[in-house]
């Protein structure tokens, strides 16, 4: 396929604002879930929280679009110049050449989820002022990043659950190649809320303590939040180190609406994909970033399918427990940490795995390894059987 | 500038009134007159009977409006990639979730929790048919056809196979009915193909425009046009009905409307 290069880059996450706090999180090996009490849910939780956006304050021009998913969406926009080479890249291509796709899994509905609340005990109406289109719907945190920097191209949220923001870097691919657009913002933004902590809880698939991917005593995941973006154009004058999107593998489990396939075909069939439209072999990649949620069924598949593709060699690690599970964010944070691991020369070792799974025969770190890359996999898997498969690569001496 | 040539081998329709394909291209070439009458949505008649039992509203319409398009192209679903597009997905099941959640017991069904993805539907439609081809779901608010329309261009134009198109809207219960009053479930479905077949209805070509939409001048028609985001998709529709070619502009998004180009 047509590679990408991912012209700027951030992330925003539990383990802090912008690239250097996870740049230092990740050769630490320190996570950023805590247990506490979120919001009115009267148990602990362990998760993984953004800081401060309970105080955040919105761009004085969008005060509609005022609630917790797109302060975190601005937040994580002004790390890192990215802001900047966004506009940048305006200058350059034009408002109408520039694409925003964004994954997200539940977008602003915190704010529907309050205000619901607080309907008129007579009239059962929600309280004025309550903005559904800019904070509720679905596509709203594209319609803010839109906003934000006056855009006139297209734009939608891509929301297939937990694979959402790997998906959209395929969504740009595909258009640029078209040539409908020269350039997009891609990435995924979600945020806490009940939905997702009651929902994940009545499938009794939230772990009591901070998660543990691939390890024998895993118990479920740990909700995290988070944002990620990349700026991608065409890589014609790629130099020396820039990192490129190379491939993107895409499948359904055609299974269950919330377990994998036991096998973990669909999660097979993804990074083949991925690997064939790189152009490159099971033996070409150094490293996978693994969807590993730390539930029992997903790693179980994940690990069958790396394996049978893979073989046992090839290292791997979840990194959910660095940053929680970032839900529909996932597959952008993970795909931001991929470019931080070709670029920095480090394959991150899991966090909050203490021994792995024997039964999981795969290649799974328990430290970090520092050693140069060239090709990387990132994996995300979400409910309704949808799965991505993103391959990095960097850029070698010529 | 103009995508490749994108090729129409079926279309779909359930709307108010619209109950199928050739019903609805009667009432939009104007020969036969729109009567105004609640959508029935029938069972997903694929889906195993615990699933077909629970299924709302937003997966017996997309299920419905993918099944009359594959059936009208004549192709298999279960290698066909397909792209569904909802501004709000399951919007019954949406309310009830929020209103558990603002309950006193606040532990949502398990059921009721998987079905609120966005992507619901879709995986529905590929237990249904057996599709593991990619998928993908997306949201752009009033643009839910126009989004999904340049996606699946953008795949069948890049892929060189076969996509299906399902956009579909339902409806919201009060109190979030008063601020997304979406007066009735609306699916259109179409398959688009990189080739010309014995199945192909029209040819598209789309480029992003700054031109306004096409409206319609049937009033009713125009109203639905305007109060349902999938109904966005009745310029172009007409345009297919009467068999003719040429330009036709229908809305995307703001300031980024779609010029279409209709051939044979």
């Amino acid at each position: 396929m047509l590679a990408l290069k991912l012209s700027a880059y951030s992330l925003t996450s539990a383990l802090g604002a912008g690239i250097a706090p996870h740049i230092e999180a990740l050769r630490d090996m320190r996570g950023g879930i805590v247990r506490k009490r979120w919001e009115t849910i009267d148990f602990d939780l362990c998760i993984g929280e953004v800081a401060g956006l309970d105080d955040f304050v919105i761009r004085a021009d969008l005060p509609r679009y005022d609630c917790r998913n797109n302060r975190l969406a601005q937040l994580a926009l002004e790390q890192d110049g990215f802001a900047d080479s966004v506009r940048a890249a305006i200058t350059h291509y034009g408002a109408d050449r520039i694409a925003v796709f964004l994954g997200s899994s539940t977008s602003g509905i915190l704010s529907t989820e309050i205000a619901y609340r607080h309907r008129d005990p007579a009239t059962g109406q929600l309280p004025a002022g309550h903005h559904y289109r800019e904070t509720h719907n679905t596509y709203s945190v594209a319609d803010f990043v839109r906003h934000y920097f006056d855009l006139k191209g297209p734009a939608c949220v891509v929301s297939t659950a937990c694979s959402s923001s790997a998906k959209v870097f395929g969504a740009a691919q595909r258009m640029i190649e078209t040539g409908m657009i020269d350039a997009a913002i891609v990435g995924g933004i979600d945020t806490l809320c009940l939905t997702t902590v009651f929902g994940f809880s009545s499938l009794q698939l939230v772990s009591p303590d901070p998660c543990m991917p691939f390890d024998a005593r895993r118990n479920g995941i740990s909700i995290g939040e988070g944002a990620a973006y990349a700026l991608v154009e065409r890589a014609d004058n790629a130099a020396e180190g820039d990192i490129l999107l190379t491939g993107v593998g895409e499948s359904t489990d055609a299974y269950h609406m919330s377990s994998p396939h036991p096998e973990g075909l669909g999660a097979r069939a993804a990074m083949a994909a991925a690997l064939h439209s790189a152009g490159l072999t099971p033996g070409d990649i150094d490293y996978i970033n693994l969807h590993g949620t730390a539930t029992q069924s997903n790693d179980a598949a994940e690990a069958a399918a790396v394996v049978a593709l893979f073989g046992s060699k090839t290292p791997c690690s979840s990194t959910k427990g660095h940053t929680g599970h970032t839900l529909g964010a996932a597959g952008g944070i993970e795909a931001i940490l991929c470019a931080l691991s070709l670029r920095e020369g480090r394959m991150p070792g899991g966090v909050g795995t203490r021994e792995q799974d024997p039964r999981l025969q795969c290649h799974y770190l328990l430290t970090n390894v520092e050693q140069p890359l060239r090709h990387v996999i990132s994996n995300s898997f979400g409910f309704g059987g949808s799965n991505c498969s993103l391959v990095f690569s960097r850029v070698g001496n010529k | 500038m103009s995508t490749s040539m994108i090729h129409v081998d079926g279309i779909s329709i359930l709307g108010p009134g619209l109950e199928t394909w050739p019903v609805a291209a009667g009432i939009l070439r104007g020969d036969q007159p729109l009567v105004a009458q609640p959508v029935r949505l029938p069972p997903p008649e694929l889906l195993p009977p615990t699933e077909r039992r629970r299924a709302g509203a937003a997966i017996k319409l997309s299920m419905a409006t993918g099944l009359e398009a594959i059936r009208h192209a004549g192709v298999d679903p279960a290698t066909l990639a397909n792209v569904f597009s909802s501004t709000g997905g399951d919007c019954e099941n949406c309310h009830s979730m929020l209103d558990t959640l603002a309950s006193s017991d606040r532990m949502v069904s398990p059921t009721r929790f998987h079905n609120s993805v966005h992507n619901a539907p879709a995986g529905y439609w590929s237990i249904a048919t057996h599709s593991t081809a990619p998928s993908t779901s997306l949201a752009a608010f009033d643009a839910t056809f126009g989004a999904g329309l340049v996606e699946a261009a953008a795949q069948v134009i890049t892929s060189g196979a076969p996509c299906l198109l399902v956009a579909f809207d339902t409806t919201y219960p009060e109190p979030l009915h008063t601020l997304r009053p979406i007066p009735s479930p609306f699916g259109v479905g179409m398959v688009l193909s990189p080739q010309r077949s014995a199945a192909t209805l029209a040819t598209l070509r789309i480029a992003l425009t700054q031109a306004s939409a096409d409206t319609l001048d049937h009033p009713e028609l125009e109203q639905m046009r305007l109060n349902i985001p999938a109904a966005r998709s009745l310029p172009l529709l007409q345009r297919l009905a009467n068999g003719l070619t040429g330009r036709v502009v229908i809305d995307y998004l703001e300031g980024c409307n779609l010029a279409i180009e209709v051939g044979e």
